[in-house]
């Protein structure tokens, strides 16, 4: 296999409602990254796009293929990766393997959405179309109500009293605002207070507004390139030094693990044994905050704290800047938006950012590896990536 | 390889009543949904049998906020109970208010005391049923 690297990337300022289409968006994401970097359209050879629902937004299939035309790419193959929240990761591992393989030199890669485009009642629909149609949605579960669900298995198991638990799930939030007030391109560019956090309407219990992230419009994109062409490319190539990917039945299925989440724990260890690296090496994580109580169980899941202490952890400013692991400097899904099949790639463009030294003041001093976790649904797709400065 | 046990039995089952399952020949795992291979040992010989509907609640939320078409029904409890036979089953509990349903339930003994159906929208493929619960002890 050869080495692949992440050659450039782009994103759009995260938002609520907005006028322009899914393509149109991606439109300014790969642009972004096509100009960091310098190539001429006809070098880009496929193209691998993440998008959730535009089905539903904008009555739009295949999207993939009139976004490459609207990039002057038409001719190249062009695949939509459908993995839920998880699809522009699991666009970016595919683009990476066929890096890697040798089939491609340079890919385009990375997801949009607009999500805000269907309104909360269809939104709440559709995402909850990730869990079971058959065994799980005739209930009514909704998929703030899965993570809701998690919370109670999560405070029984680790035998954590609820109201020490939404605690440490404010704290988890009001971090995530911290850095996302920080953050020129988040949905949220404000920092979030206990008291309003304690007093938002509760969704599905014991979750409230503030442990839950936003409907968001935007999309990101990154140019994959091997090693040998990126050296044409840029000066600071970022290596994709390990990935992961791994799968799971609906989540009655995954009884024996939860609150734990198996396919994260498969794919985090593809990814640190790909990469030869540990838990102890990554500087920042960008992982998959949907709800405040899904940060707890990915920090787990990927090694950085001993199951059912990681709301501890962060009450004690251990995921801020300078504690044990910097976590989601972005905002993370909850300040700075999650428009779901772009999400993984945004992720990316956080970490090769700080890889770079470019975050500004929410900047980890000299950062070499940085990792992602994207979780699609309730575990039915987890894709992790280790990246790290190849300059 | 043939299922013995599909997603239209399994529902008209429940719809008159009757959760379905199948139990695997090899290491006697049982599953509360229509599969084609173990999920435990892989094995592929996997006969049909009705559960019980008793077991005991694992998790649960009260749900305020409501997909598209099912408003009116919030808020409702949802819950996940372990069945006795072992496998982990999503429903409905009746009998008490959503809004006084807390952590003291999970743990609790309940009984499938009915079905309900959700009628369908335009996105699914017809109606679904889904087992109602009872608190027994």
């Amino acid at each position: 296999m050869r080495k692949v690297v992440i050659a450039g990337a782009g994103m759009t300022r995260f938002t609520g409602k907005q006028p322009r289409t899914a393509i149109e968006l991606f439109g300014d994401a790969a642009t972004e990254a096509v100009n960091e970097c310098d190539i001429k359209p006809k070098q880009v050879q496929a193209l691998f796009l993440g998008n959730y629902l535009g089905d539903f937004e904008e009555g739009q299939a295949q999207p993939q293929s009139f976004a490459a035309d609207y990039l002057g790419l038409a001719g190249i193959p062009a695949n939509r990766y459908e993995n839920a929240c998880a699809s522009a990761s699991a666009a970016i591992r595919d683009a990476f393997i066929w890096v890697a393989s040798g089939q491609y030199d340079i890919v385009l890669a990375g997801g949009t959405e607009c999500a805000t485009k269907m309104g909360t009642p269809l939104a709440t629909r559709t995402f909850a179309m990730s869990s079971d149609s058959r065994y799980e949605y005739a209930a009514g579960v909704t998929f703030p109500g899965v993570f809701a669900m998690l919370a109670h298995l999560y405070s029984r198991r680790y035998n954590i009293p609820l109201e020490t638990l939404k605690n440490q799930m404010y704290q988890v939030s009001i971090n995530s605002h911290y850095y996302g007030a920080r953050n020129s391109r988040a949905q949220f560019q404000k920092e979030l207070t206990l008291e309003d956090a304690r007093k938002s309407p509760t969704i599905a219990s014991p979750l409230q507004l503030a442990d839950c992230c936003p409907f968001t419009d935007g999309a990101a994109a990154v140019i994959i390139a091997s090693e040998e062409a990126a050296r044409k490319l840029t000066k600071k190539p970022v290596l994709i030094a390990g990935v992961g990917q791994a799968s799971a039945g609906n989540l009655l299925s995954q009884k024996e693990f939860l609150p734990r989440i198996r396919s994260r724990e498969l794919a985090a260890q593809q990814s640190y044994k790909m990469a030869g690296l540990g838990p102890k090496d990554i500087g920042v994580v960008e992982l998959h905050d949907c709800f405040s109580i899904a940060a707890l169980i990915a920090l787990e899941g990927l090694g950085f704290f001993p199951y059912g202490t990681a709301g501890l952890a962060v009450e004690k400013g251990e995921t801020k800047i300078g504690g044990k692991i910097a976590l989601n400097l972005s905002g993370g899904l909850k300040a700075k938006g999650h428009p779901v099949g772009a999400t993984g790639a945004a992720q990316a463009f956080e970490v090769v950012r700080q890889l770079r030294g470019e975050c500004g003041e929410r900047q980890v001093d000299g950062v070499k590896v940085g990792m992602t976790d994207t979780l699609g649904g309730d575990g039915g797709t987890l894709c992790n990536m280790i990246l790290r400065r190849g300059w | 390889m043939e299922a013995k046990l599909t997603f239209k039995e399994y529902n008209e089952n429940l719809k008159q009543g009757r959760l379905s399952g199948l139990k695997c020949s090899g290491c006697g795992e049982v599953s509360a949904q229509p599969r084609l291979i173990c999920a435990k040992c892989g094995g592929s010989r996997l006969e049909t049998l009705e559960l019980k509907g008793s077991g005991a609640i694992q998790t649960f939320t009260v749900n305020y906020v409501a997909a598209e078409g099912r408003e009116s029904e919030a808020p409702y409890i949802v819950l996940i109970v372990e069945l006795d036979e072992g496998p982990w089953v999503m429903g409905n509990l009746a009998g008490i208010k959503p809004e006084q349903a807390t952590m003291d339930i999970m743990g609790r003994k309940v009984q499938m005391e009915s079905t309900a159906v959700f009628a369908g929208d335009k996105y699914s493929a017809g109606e679904i049923a889904r087992p109602i619960f009872k608190l027994v002890s």
